[in-house]
């Protein structure tokens, strides 16, 4: 299929792009396209104008930010992310996440901030993003705010963002560097599928809670269950068949082509467990 | 809608009126004449429409021709030609990694674009790479030996 008429323009800045976006009808920003333009195949209605936002120098960084963080701009690809050398070492989950995602030219175009704006229940990097307690910073002609990646997913395809609102970077804390982690996903083919579940347990060096798990594909949005980690910082590999029921429990999934519901919930308590079990066997008790 | 574009297709500069909502893949089959690239499944599955844009692979049903100007664009006509095969075709040859040839310039520019990040891939890196290079005949271990023994040979830096 075609894709409709549309109105294509690239903004130079973010205060360009703000404004692009609030003179149109109907604006959507563009980055790397691979959510939007299939989706568009399927649209129809009033012409679309697309607000290109790969020129934009300033979101094409990787790189430190203040306070110790380290920032990832909105243009920055799923591939550059994953093979950053900073996000490897203080990141390695982040970086795992990013390369079960997609095929290897599509993550050379897609981003991580497109990813996470696309609000998909299923998107690989906000399982990483939600163990980080990451912050998005997001741009409205009005203001600029911070928000914590747990308050940023609303339901399927819905985030917290405005009308207008831009995303200009992803902001990785000092606080949460240095985790290990065992990304559990099952999918239908090993890659270039989306998930039919998946589970991101990780262990943090320092911090409050030191465990983070992160569920995909089982909820309306990507889930953490904080009740599962205070188990498990409480009772270490013990706890694993507890965190797993409380997962499991803590899940909401729907029946699709893909999987049951309940095949969906035993896998989350399944790989809830491997992942404890793979990471005490890697830290050597 | 309308635009006017300059982009460079191996090594020739092009400037040409698209339309706003053509791909990537279209301008280059139907305005360029240039049908190496090829439309398998039109929304991203299937690799044969992969192309280098700035020396990197990607889907080109997935990109509009009006986000490629200023850039560079290679497609396999720019590879190399049977009087002067590249080593990864040379290599596709010798393993009989062909066989409708429908996948075939798609999977070679991806190992273009990983060879020339990666020299010296295990096998492990060439099938992630190339996972989402669909081949409906030809099977899987011809085309990974293929990549592999072009590795081999090949300078560092992935001879582009
Ligand atoms: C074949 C195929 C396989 C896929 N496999 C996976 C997979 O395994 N896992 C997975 O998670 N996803 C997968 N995807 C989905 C998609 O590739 C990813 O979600 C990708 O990261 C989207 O990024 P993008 O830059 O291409 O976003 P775009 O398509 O450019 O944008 C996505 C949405 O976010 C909005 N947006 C983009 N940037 C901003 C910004 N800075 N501020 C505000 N809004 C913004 C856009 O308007 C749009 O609504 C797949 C897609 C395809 C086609
Ligand atoms: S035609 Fe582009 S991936 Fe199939
Ligand atoms: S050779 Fe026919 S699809 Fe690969």
């Amino acid at each position: 299929m075609s894709l409709p008429q549309l109105e294509y323009c690239q903004a130079r800045t973010v205060e360009e792009a703000l404004e692009l976006w609030a003179k149109k009808t109907k604006a959507r920003y563009l980055a790397g396209g691979t959510d939007l333009l299939p989706q568009l195949r399927a649209a129809s209605g009033t012409q679309l104008t697309l607000v290109d936002l790969k020129q934009i120098e300033s979101l094409a960084k990787i790189g430190q930010a203040e306070d110790g963080a380290v920032s990832i701009g909105a243009a920055a690809s799923v591939a550059a992310v994953a093979a950053n050398a900073t996000v490897r070492k203080r990141y390695p989950i982040l970086s795992d996440c990013c390369l079960s995602l997609g095929s290897y030219p599509l993550r050379n175009r897609a981003t991580v901030v497109g990813n996470i704006c696309n609000a998909s229940p299923c998107a690989d990097t906000a399982a990483a993003l939600l163990a980080l307690d990451a912050i998005v910073v997001a741009t409205s002609t009005k203001a600029k705010r911070r928000i914590p990646m747990v308050d940023f997913f609303q339901g399927p395809g819905e985030s917290c963002l405005q009308a207008g609102e831009l995303v200009e970077e992803i902001l990785l804390p000092q606080a949460t560097a240095g985790g290990r982690g065992h990304y559990g996903r099952i999918a239908r083919r090993k890659s270039v599928d989306i998930s039919t579940v998946a589970v991101l347990l990780s262990v943090l060096p320092k911090g409050q809670p030191r465990h983070r798990l992160s569920l995909l594909s089982v909820a309306p949005t990507p889930l953490r269950v904080f009740e599962a980690e205070a188990v498990l910082d409480e009772r270490g590999p013990e706890g694993a068949s507890q965190a797993a029921e409380i997962a499991r429990a803590s899940c909401t999934p729907i029946s699709d082509v893909r999987a049951s519901a309940e095949y969906r919930r035993d896998m989350v308590a399944v790989l809830t467990e491997r992942g404890v079990m793979t990471l005490a066997q890697s830290m050597g008790g | 809608m309308q635009k006017t574009i300059t982009v460079t297709v191996n090594e020739s500069v092009e400037t040409h009126q698209v339309q706003s909502n053509q791909t990537l893949l279209n301008f280059l089959r139907e305005t360029l004449d240039l049908t190496g690239a090829k439309e398998g499944c039109n929304e991203g599955e299937c690799g044969a429409c992969v192309v280098l844009l700035d020396g990197k692979a990607i889907n080109s049903c997935m990109t509009l021709a009006v986000e490629v100007d200023g850039h560079q664009v290679t497609t396999i006509e720019g590879i190399g030609d049977v009087d002067r095969p590249h080593p990864i075709q040379q290599a596709f040859l010798k393993n009989q990694a062909v066989q409708c040839g429908f996948c075939t310039p798609g999977t070679i520019l991806t190992a273009v674009s990983l060879l020339a990040e990666n020299p010296n891939p295990n096998e492990q890196e060439v099938r992630e790479a190339l996972a989402g290079n669909l081949c409906r005949c030809t099977g899987y271990r011809q085309i990974i030996d293929s990549v592999l023994a072009a590795a081999a040979i090949l300078p560092k830096g992935g001879g582009q």
